[in-house]
């Protein structure tokens, strides 16, 4: 068998240098068209409070092309073919577990700003169609993203559940949809569809490294799916698109034994690597890929506080982490010598710079497997840099009946003057927007809008510049509230307080779990005046690299705020057939009462009463009539002679009954 | 000696008045209205003040007031509250002014219904008269009905509740019984007026028109025309002028033309209100289709919402029509039965409606127009047990 197998492998390993030769060469086609690409690439960061990001970041682009027609070598044919059926020009699907820390990971990078991301679901999509059609393809497309994605994106179709931002949400264009299922649970089988979508799938290349039981460990992953296409010129020509794959990591390194042993080395940032923190290590790149890097970011305050440290052993900073040998630098050790070093370009709003080791993947094979590590020699506590404002969002009020939601920003900026706002005149302003979508069983009261600055009550008109409300309507759409704030710049805190009432659903509209509550999904808080970006030096290079030219784009800053639970009552789920009956008994009692009430003329059936007694014979009667007048003390009546009408009251039962079981049997011949 | 007396009553009469509104004045003052506005007794999704703010507000901001389920009213009653709904007075409690309205159509109604009364004691001497048994009562003490029934309006602790808690219920309770005081004077475009606004304001006054046509057709007290005929008879002549006239058809048509006049002139006003928005048939869709369809499953203490939470949803229209249908049923008979005494035949009316609607409270017109019968009063207080009957629903509901 052994014999046999070896030129099998051989067999193989022609066959597979062949392939890979065939790819290569048709990389460039023979009318000169770009071909389609894949890029892999992944960068750490070490976090503050003894964490690590990894943000994996894979992507693909199909050129617009004539001659390709329907097939494609790289793309994901999925993919395409969506685009091409629901006409998307540019869509976002992330599936999220925890929640991003601002605080202590960091607001202001071009990482939190695209990548944090609401828990649960979320899904944007723009459309290249005439308005009236986009909500009919919106349906259909979350019913296919449901199917590829094995999780219930389906539950977005219905109207209550999405909206239409105008301008609030960042990519502010008109034809967007937008929709969040916060309670969507993210697990291993949203991760395998998606991973599907890659040309090596988990392989080869970097993202071998995902392993999953690490990754569902970690204290916040977000998935992401981003697709644009660059429109639909005319017939014929295929479109082009790049499809955007990112996953966004945050783990806790495992601290070893052995460096806890010295307590004094308790506050040193954990050592980890690769093996250590996905327990595994990188065999080579993906050979379809066309770069295949690993990044590791030492963010601007890191660099300043390690500086400052640099400065206390009369060195000069900049040198020794730039130089040659700095990876064994007095501060921290890296387990394989980067390929390259950028230094971010100074800008206005920080004079440190941040640094990128870079690390190409294509050295490595699988005798030698890259497998990058980070040892800290000594302790360093620093802060990433935060977005202008935190914003956070809390219930008001108890109760079933009545509640507000408040959305309190804080400034993160300790000093005044800080933030580079526009200074518009003499006024420094600070515009802040806010989109909210609110379910219809959360009825908003928009008139109730209160807004604090300072912890003082404003006029709603001074702060507010624009506002945009499209007000809920019961079972049939979300309530969207759009806020463009223009707080002073020196601001501390603002507070914005809106009423609402609970609303009450039919016992079939509550979830499995209704006592649980109800999620309001995340308010988006935006600075329109900020951008993030991180402009390297050398762009030459950059641009061949898509998360680096990513991290250069002017994004907006924006936060998500917290998911809010919100209380309902809950009816008897146990017992409708009960309220149907007692309600029905309740109306037949008002009925019957009424209807009695009103044919009785009580004169006359009194003198009717009179009569009868007069007329009343037989044994019993008398016998009674006599005991009650004994117990009255009277003299007993004399008793009349009975009328002879027992056999008409016979006969005229026997009418009765006849004509009931003549109704009866046409009834039945009828409905026979 | 008599008139001494019945200025003293006058006078203890206006002393009650005064006492009623000092009393609810104090209420408003109170820190936050009590709360009584967010008690789903009081204020129900039709008449709720907090609604007709967002309505205004949305209306302020260009937008439909309809836009979102909130707002169920009449556009007319947002132009005319509305700019009450922000308006403030400085150091004063935020609604006041709203509830210096109430207080003011709590007061306008106790009058309506002490003159409705006088009317109605007028036309019952006459009967009386023309029956020759004047003198039978000329002994005995023969008590103002209309004041008592006045009083007992103001002075029900749940008109003072509908009064403090700002709910526009006072102003539907106002325009029905100036519906009825047009029906009971004659003044025939009044009562029209009354009918129409009453109807738009809330749809079940609808059914008044059938009192209102007994009033105006026959006068406030018709007793059976053969106890007449009796009474004549064993006297042995028949004295024509004394018979209590027959039913005419003059003032019906009038009324007729009247509301036709009114209604076209409301319309026009919504129509007008709501010209940029989607116009007059959002309006009957969101007053009229929220009133009929049970929309609002929110608690209050009828029936209706507690069966529409839990009913299921293949039988809802059946169930729909049949309660509908149940305040329907009782208008002929009842009619028949009652049709020489039209405002006890309108309490009734309203007695049922406000039982069965769909979103009832403690202060629809069941508690505050009931008092205007004051002869019925012993109805009247078995009919407010009927509502607290329904009150456990709600309890157990909670």
């Amino acid at each position: 068998m052994a014999f046999l197998r070896r030129p099998l492998l051989l067999l193989l390993l022609v066959t597979h240098q062949f392939l890979q030769l065939w790819i290569a060469s048709g990389s460039v086609n023979e009318e000169g068209q770009k071909q389609e690409e894949f890029y892999e690439e992944l960068l750490l960061k070490p976090l503050p409070d003894r964490k690590v990001l990894t943000h994996f970041h894979f992507q693909s682009s199909a050129p617009p092309s004539t001659s390709n027609g329907r097939h494609h070598h790289l793309f994901p044919k999925a993919i395409s073919q969506l685009v091409q059926k629901f006409r998307v020009k540019e869509m976002e699907l992330s599936f999220t577990q925890g929640r991003w820390n601002y605080e202590s990971w960091g607001g202001f990078d071009s990482i939190p700003s695209s990548n944090a991301k609401p828990p649960g679901v979320e899904l944007w999509a723009v459309f290249d169609v005439p308005q009236h059609l986009i909500d009919a393809l919106w349906k259909n497309l979350t019913h296919t993203l449901s199917g590829l994605f094995c999780a219930s994106i389906n539950f977005l179709e219905s109207s209550t559940s999405y909206s239409a931002p105008e301008w609030s949400f960042p990519p502010a264009l008109g034809n967007l949809r937008y929709g969040t299922l916060p309670r969507e649970a993210v697990c291993t089988e949203n991760l395998t569809p998606w991973m599907k979508l890659l040309p090596c799938r988990d392989k080869a290349g970097i993202s071998m490294l995902l392993d999953r039981p690490s990754i569902y460990r970690g204290f916040y992953h977000s998935q992401r799916l981003h697709l644009t296409s660059t429109g639909f010129s005319s017939e014929g020509m295929d479109l082009g698109i790049i499809l955007e794959q990112t996953l966004t990591v945050v783990l806790q390194p495992n601290i070893q034994r052995a460096s806890l042993a010295r307590t004094s080395e308790k506050h040193i940032q954990p050592s980890w690597s690769l093996s250590s923190i996905f327990g595994k290590e990188v065999n080579g790149k993906c050979v379809l890929a066309e770069t295949s890097n690993v990044y590791l970011l030492l963010d601007r305050s890191l660099v300043a506080e390690l500086k400052q440290l640099h400065k206390e052993n009369e060195k000069s900073a900049e040198i020794v982490l730039t130089s040659e040998n700095f990876w064994t630098n007095s501060n921290f050790e890296l387990s394989a010598k980067p390929d390259r070093i950028f230094i971010e370009e100074s800008s206005l709003l920080s004079k440190n710079s941040s640094i990128l080791y870079k690390f190409e993947i294509e050295k490595y094979s699988e005798f030698k497997p890259f497998d990058l590590g980070l040892t800290w020699k000594i302790p360093v506590g620093w802060m990433c840099q935060q977005a202008p404002l935190h914003a956070s969002r809390f219930l008001m009020g108890s109760g079933n009946e009545r509640g507000a939601i408040a959305i309190s920003l804080i400034s993160t900026q300790p000093s005044e003057g800080s933030m580079g706002a526009n200074f518009d005149g003499e006024r420094c302003e600070l515009r802040v927007d806010v989109f909210q979508v609110v379910p219809w069983y959360v009825k908003v009261y928009f008139h109730s809008l209160q807004v604090f600055v300072d912890q003082q009550p404003k006029a709603v008109s001074d702060i507010i510049g624009t506002i945009h409300v499209s007000p809920s309507k019961d079972k049939v759409s979300p309530g969207v509230m759009e806020l463009a704030l223009k707080l002073p710049c020196n601001v501390s805190s603002a507070a914005l307080t809106i009423e609402f009432d609970k609303g009450f659903l039919h016992i079939d509209e509550y979830p499995p779990d209704a006592n649980q509550g109800f999620d309001i999904p995340s308010a988006i808080v935006s600075f329109p005046n900020f951008h993030a970006s991180m402009v390297f030096l050398e762009n030459d290079y950059l641009n061949k690299s898509p998360l680096l030219s990513k991290f250069q784009e002017k994004s907006p800053v924006m936060s998500y705020t917290e998911v809010l639970l919100v209380p309902l009552t809950t009816p008897d789920f146990s017992m409708p057939y009960n309220v149907i009956t007692i309600t029905c008994t309740v109306f037949a009692l008002y009925f019957g009462s009424l209807l009695n009430a009103l044919r009785r003329r009580v004169a006359e059936e009194e003198r009717f009463l009179k009569e009868k007694a007069a007329k009343k014979t037989g044994r019993i009667p008398l016998l009674l009539s006599k005991l009650s007048a004994k117990l009255r003390g009277r003299r007993p009546e004399p008793p009349h002679p009975p009328p002879g009408s027992s056999s008409l009251v016979n006969s005229k039962l026997v009418l009765k009954v006849v004509l009931v079981a003549g109704l009866a049997v046409c009834w039945q011949y009828y409905i026979s | 000696m008599e008139k001494l007396k019945k200025k003293i009553g006058s006078i203890s009469f206006w002393k009650w008045v005064i006492a009623s509104i000092i009393f609810r004045l104090i209420l408003i003052y109170f820190p936050k209205n009590l709360n009584l506005s967010s008690r789903p007794e009081v204020s129900t999704p039709l008449t709720s003040f907090r609604r007709l703010a967002e309505g205004y507000w949305l209306k302020q901001s260009s937008m439909s007031p309809y836009a979102g389920s909130m707002y169920h009213g009449t556009p007319l009653l947002l132009s005319l509250l509305g700019p009450l709904t922000v308006k403030r007075i400085e150091g004063q409690p935020n609604h006041l002014l709203y509830s210096l309205v109430s207080v003011i159509a709590d007061v306008v109604s106790a009058m309506l219904i002490r003159a409705n009364g006088q009317n109605l004691q007028l036309a019952y001497l006459r009967t009386l008269g023309s029956l020759d048994l004047v003198k039978q009562i000329e002994g005995s003490e023969l008590h103002s009905s209309g004041d008592v029934a006045a009083l007992i309006y103001l002075c029900n602790p749940f008109t003072i509740v509908a009064c403090v808690g700002l709910s526009t219920s006072p102003i539907e309770n106002m325009v029905v019984i100036l519906c009825l005081y047009g029906a009971c004077s004659r003044l025939i475009p009044l009562a029209a007026f009354g009918w129409v606004i009453a109807t738009h304001l809330s749809l079940y006054p609808a059914i008044l028109i059938i009192p209102v046509i007994f009033l105006l057709g026959r006068g406030p007290d018709a007793p059976p025309r053969k106890l007449f005929l009796q009474r004549h008879q064993q006297k042995g002549r028949l004295n024509q002028s004394k018979l209590p006239p027959g039913f005419s058809w003059g003032p019906i048509i009038r009324f007729a033309f009247w509301s036709l006049v009114w209604s076209v002139y409301m319309l026009v006003l919504c129509g007008i209100s709501l010209k940029q928005f989607d116009g007059l048939w959002e309006m009957f869709k969101s007053t009229y289709g929220f009133i009929l369809t049970v929309e609002d499953l929110s608690p209050n203490i009828g029936v209706l919402r507690y069966i529409f939470a839990e009913v299921f949803e293949f039988f809802r229209n059946f169930f729909l029509i049949v309660f509908h249908f149940n305040i329907l049923f009782m208008i002929l008979p009842l009619a028949i039965r009652l049709h020489h005494r039209p405002c006890y035949l309108a309490f009734v009316y309203f007695a049922i409606c406000s039982m069965l609607k769909s979103y009832p409270s403690i202060c629809s017109s069941l508690s505050s127009s009931s008092a205007d019968m004051s002869g019925f009063l012993f109805s009247a207080l078995s009919c407010t047990t009927y509502g607290y009957g329904s009150l456990p629903f709600l309890m157990c509901n909670e």
